[in-house]
């Protein structure tokens, strides 16, 4: 789960970078996306370091899903049902975050979003606004559609809270939570990264609905 | 003051439960939770009715017996025991809900007593030293870093009550068990069990069918004894080693 899930990290930060290179005009993104598959070239095959990455991201994926469902299972069992205490105090926890307790439901918001994201950009099966050869175009196209920029702001909202309580929540898996000044740390380190990803994915779908990016 | 408690009645464990209204007269705010269930057995015992069966011993908030989930959160609205709970933390005309711990691994006996064994079985799988103390050495014999030992002493305040797994929504007893090996991991005596420990009350722990940690808090806010956190990254760090540099 935390091992994953930080691979996952990873991939979303990079993923960002290129995203944030929509603001460097049309040349320099397509540019990008082309380098993404001539990287590595001739040591590597055209499109080879994209293929590894991608095998990396879906074995991450797999062991991700795999390791929640896995565990939510033994919860359930854990808890001793599904209907535990009858006061309603319960539900709300003592000093649960609402990142923690969005964390499954949200999870799936997120691979369902996965599933769409890939239909619309990579495989272009869904194209409000437009196909395009071009990725810039794509991109352009797809955020003048004032609804799809809510959904990809609704999935990026599930990605910061998801990215809150599983960046601490990694961390602390692996043992990197032992004092208080390490808790604030970690905290710290999980709000920025969340704030840091939703932000930085969520600037150029605004820009370019407003306009400011054409 | 009066006050009517909502509590959990179930004549065995096989048997169905269901929550049942009582009123309490005259409840002083002076007496303990357990004073007030006290009054209300008398009561129920003089009009001929069944008591209501509660786990409690030393009433000094030091053996971990008493267990009641007070209005949904485990101990009350206190971080304290059951016990130590006054009923000055309630208002006149108040309803309380009075429930057992609930998890998987703690059957109910009867009415708000619950079986812990589970727990004494995840520290017999490794909660312990092996090597042959004697006698109380002198104090300064095996010198102890004042760090280590303020940690291990947090630790080792568990009272082993299942407060932690009676609230983790995953009904984890993670910080029970990472009390004990953080306890025992940060002293000298305790080094060379230390890499089989952490695995083995693991292992106990997964039988037994407690749930995963998912690092959410709200055990140690419910710990009468305040163990912090933390104890729960270090137990992942000993795992980390022994899968690292293998149990022996």
């Amino acid at each position: 789960m935390a091992v994953s899930g930080i691979v996952l990290i990873g991939y979303l930060l990079a993923h960002m970078y290129g995203n944030l290179k929509v603001f460097a005009g049309q040349a320099a993104f397509d540019e990008y996306a082309h380098h993404l598959r001539t990287i590595g070239e001739p040591v590597l095959p055209h499109t080879g370091l994209l293929w590894v990455i991608r095998v990396v991201l879906l074995v991450a994926v797999v062991a991700h899903a795999y390791a929640a469902f896995k565990l939510w299972k033994r919860n359930h069992h854990g808890r001793g049902g599904a209907k535990r205490y009858h006061a309603p105090r319960a539900a709300r926890g003592v000093q649960r975050s609402y990142s923690s307790f969005t964390l499954r439901w949200g999870g799936i918001i997120i691979a369902l979003f996965v599933v769409f994201h890939l239909l619309n950009f990579t495989w272009q099966v869904i194209t409000p606004g437009g196909a395009s050869a071009s990725p810039y175009e794509r991109v352009v196209n797809g955020f003048s559609v004032w609804w799809l920029v809510v959904a990809y702001t609704i999935a990026m909202l599930a990605v910061g809270f998801h990215l809150r309580h599983g960046t601490w929540s990694a961390l602390t898996t692996l043992g990197a939570n032992t004092s208080t000044v390490a808790r604030h740390r970690l905290n710290l380190i999980a709000y920025v990264v969340a704030g840091v990803v939703t932000v930085g994915f969520l600037l150029p779908p605004f820009s370019i609905l407003f306009g400011l990016v054409r | 003051m009066k006050i009517t408690v909502r509590v959990w009645r179930q004549d065995g464990p096989e048997a169905e439960g269901r929550m049942v209204p009582y009123e309490v007269d005259d409840v002083s705010e002076h007496m303990s939770f357990l004073e007030m269930l006290d009054v209300l057995n008398e009561r129920l015992t003089m009009r001929g009715e069944e008591p209501i069966t509660f786990d409690h011993d030393c009433r000094e908030g030091i053996c971990g017996s008493c267990d009641l989930v007070i209005d949904g959160i485990p101990h009350g609205p206190q971080q304290t025991t059951t016990c130590q709970l006054h009923m000055r933390s309630f208002s006149d005309g108040d309803t309380i809900d009075v429930e057992p711990f609930r998890a998987g691994p703690f059957p109910v006996i009867k009415d708000l007593m619950v079986d812990r064994s589970a727990l004494d079985r995840i520290i017999q799988a490794g909660g312990f030293i092996s090597a042959p103390t004697g006698t109380a050495p002198d104090a300064h014999a095996t010198p102890v870093p004042k760090n280590d030992a303020d940690h291990a002493f947090d630790a080792a305040t568990c009272i082993g009550c299942g407060a932690c797994v009676a609230v983790c929504p995953n009904g984890s007893s993670m910080l029970f068990t990472s009390a004990k090996v953080t306890h025992l991991g940060l002293l000298p005596q305790g080094q060379p069990e230390r890499r089989s420990r952490v695995v083995n009350m693991l292992n106990q722990q997964d039988a037994e069918g407690f749930g995963g940690c998912t690092n959410i808090g709200d055990c140690t806010a419910v710990c009468p004894k305040g163990i912090p956190f933390e104890t729960i990254s270090r137990l992942n760090r000993d795992l980390l080693g022994s899968l690292a540099r293998g149990r022996d």
